[in-house]
């Protein structure tokens, strides 16, 4: 087990370097501690799976170091690395039995026979297949051959990280909750550090304590899931976090005040003049009906059992409304009030900060 | 799920019947009628029950050359399978040298099989080919006209050299159906070189692996142009095998009754090996 160290990582798939656009990973610097449940989000083709090849060494980055720890592994292969990996699609010997898919990780380590038997019952425990052992991986089910991957990713304690690349995709979604909280609790009990790759924000959220948020080959933001969602430091993850997600309006800010399609809006702190494209950025849920304040028009209303999402338009773009079950709509609304305290600022897409709070 | 029943569907499949009967049955019945009659010329033919399909049975001149077919066959599949195998594993997986090797590994595939013959005629010859004169040259006894063993080397080696790559293109379409995550996951789990082939290439090779084996069995087991061009069977009878055999007698010796028998036994003892081979490769994928 140990702490892992990017230092000035990026990759780029073509030799030739033209533009920013060919880097696969920008360059970044990023510290996981040991023993952390880290998530990997972001849409598909943001870099995310071409990171975790990097860090299992499958890939060797095109700049920077790779750290276990204090030591560098960036030119290290991947079996001497000691990390798991768990992949998109079941990846399991088809003509081996359950039990020795599960124990041939240790058999090629050359572990002692009764450790392995012993390591081998724990792990057909924790993923429920101490009746199937003995059948053979073929022609069992997507879900079936996706556990083992995952048992034979946990089977060996002496890893450095567990990775996993987005294994939940093929799994039916009763299954995908109880794995995932199975993952949970063997990251509670052993302690792993673990690096879940995922584009499901769901997923990522549940499972990880810090959750790093990808966006065309870059770490937008780092942090736990409130805060991602609290104050998102991108526009990206303002609207790939939340669902649904966080609300864009394009603004002028002046001091504590923004303006958006001549309606006065008032934010919870003063701004320093800012330069570039302004947006004001607020969750669907600090916003209500309210009888004066933004107007907006209302589109549809969906009722998702807990709450009810209004889905509008202001100022031409998308807005919506997440208003609790309990409370009324009113009815023919065409205005919105927004929590001031809830309001960001960003320019050019990042969020920028207040001068002072107001208290 | 329930599908309703219609006999006129029959009807949609009359033209294969009538193709299929046109192509296979009836020139396969006329070897039959042949096959339970004999004839003392002008074209009068009389029933002779089994009496053809018992003589051939306990010829010993056939007994011999399915013998020297069964042997060759083996000796074939030894040599082809696990080179082919070989050869696939080391072939380039993209890019230029991919495209290159998989054009020069298909064109003995396109050479006419006499053509085939031909030029290993030549190349072996002792006075002018390259092959022969150079073993010559280098004190070598080699002589396939004159020496079994020689002729035998000949002819295995140009099977080789002709159908090896089929064997091989078969076993890289394999390959390269297997998913990056395999090879990933196997480095991840230290597996050997060994475990890779063993556990990884081999069992997702295994249906192409048939079909090779298959196709290479038949396809050996019915040797006919090239050993006729190279040897014409000779010297002796040390590479006749049963289809020269065959047209030996049914041409040569115009014996149409043995030699039609001799077809539908020949024909019959392909399809028990063929099914054979098949139920064997087949029967440890259906066990759970």
């Amino acid at each position: 087990m140990a702490r892992i160290t990017l230092d000035n990582l990026a990759h780029s798939y073509s030799p030739a370097l033209k533009g920013d656009a060919d880097w696969a990973l920008k360059p970044m610097s990023l510290t996981w501690r040991d023993g952390g449940a880290y998530a990997l989000l972001g849409s598909s083709g943001c870099g995310k799976t071409t990171l975790l090849n990097i860090i299992s060494g499958l890939l060797h980055p095109s700049r920077g170091r790779v750290l276990f720890g204090d030591r560098d592994v960036t030119d290290l292969p991947t079996a001497d690395r000691n990390i798991a990996q768990v992949f998109q699609f079941p990846v399991v010997y088809d003509t081996m039995t359950v039990r020795q898919n599960l124990a041939f990780p240790l058999k090629n380590r050359g572990l002692p026979a009764a450790q392995i038997a012993a390591r081998v019952d724990a792990v057909a425990r924790m993923i429920g297949m101490t009746d199937t052992l003995d059948r053979r991986a073929r022609g069992l089910t997507a879900d079936a051959k996706q556990k083992i991957s995952l048992g034979r990713g946990m089977v060996r304690q002496d890893v450095n990280a567990i990775l996993f690349d987005e294994p939940l995709t093929v799994i039916d979604p009763q299954m995908k909750w109880e794995l995932r909280t199975q993952l949970k609790a063997l990251h509670r009990e052993f302690g792993h550090t673990m690096i879940y790759v995922t584009h499901d924000q769901t997923e990522a959220l549940t499972f990880a304590d810090e959750v790093v948020v990808m966006s065309e080959g870059r770490v937008v933001q780092a942090g736990t899931p409130q805060s991602l969602f609290d104050s998102p430091a991108h526009t990206f993850v303002g609207y790939f976090i939340g669902s649904p997600g966080m609300n864009l309006l394009d603004a002028r800010v002046e001091g504590a005040t923004a303006y958006v399609a001549g309606t006065t809006i008032p934010l919870g702190a003063p701004y320093a003049p800012p330069k570039g494209r302004v947006q004001i950025g607020i969750r669907p849920n600090a916003v209500r009906p309210a009888p004066e304040g933004l107007p907006f028009r209302l589109i549809r209303a969906e009722d998702v059992g807990h709450h009810r999402i209004l889905r509008g338009e202001v100022a031409g773009a998308p807005f919506n409304l997440v208003v609790p079950e309990d409370q009324p709509i009113p009815a023919g609304f065409d205005r919105v009030a927004l929590d001031p305290a809830r309001i960001g600022v960003f320019v050019d897409d990042w969020r920028i900060e207040p001068l002072e709070r107001a208290a | 799920m329930d599908k309703p029943v219609n006999n006129r569907a029959w009807l949609l499949v009359l033209p294969v019947l009538v193709l299929v009967a046109f192509s296979a049955v009836i020139p396969l019945m006329t070897v039959v009628n042949y096959s339970v009659q004999d004839t003392f010329g002008n074209n009068q033919f009389f029933w002779n029950g089994l009496g053809w399909f018992q003589e051939v049975l306990e010829s010993d001149r056939i007994h011999a050359a399915l013998g020297r077919q069964l042997l060759f066959s083996a000796i074939i599949l030894a040599i082809e399978i696990p080179l082919g195998i070989f050869i696939a594993l080391n072939m380039p997986k993209r890019g230029f040298w991919a495209s290159l090797v998989l054009v020069l590994m298909a064109l003995p595939l396109l050479i006419p099989w006499n053509v085939v013959g031909t030029i290993w005629q030549v190349f072996g010859r002792v006075d002018i080919g390259l092959l022969g004169h150079t073993l010559a040259a280098m004190g070598i006894d080699y002589n396939y006209v004159n020496d079994p063993l020689d002729a035998w080397a000949t002819i295995i080696v140009m099977d080789v050299w002709h159908w090896t790559s089929l064997v091989a293109l078969l076993c890289y379409a394999g390959l390269q159906s297997i998913p990056d995550a395999y090879y990933q996951a196997a480095r991840i789990d230290q597996a050997s070189r060994w475990g890779v082939f063993r556990y990884i290439e081999l069992p997702k090779m295994a249906g192409v692996l048939l079909i090779a084996v298959l196709l290479r069995f038949m396809d050996s087991f019915m040797i006919y142009t090239e050993p006729f061009v190279v040897t014409g069977g000779g010297p002796g009878n040390a590479t006749t095998f049963l289809s020269i055999d065959l047209v030996k007698m049914a041409i040569g010796q115009f014996d149409l009754g043995p030699a039609a028998a001799f077809s539908l036994i020949y024909f019959l003892v392909i399809l028990l090996i063929s099914w054979v081979f098949y139920t064997v490769m087949t029967a440890q994928r259906e066990t759970p």
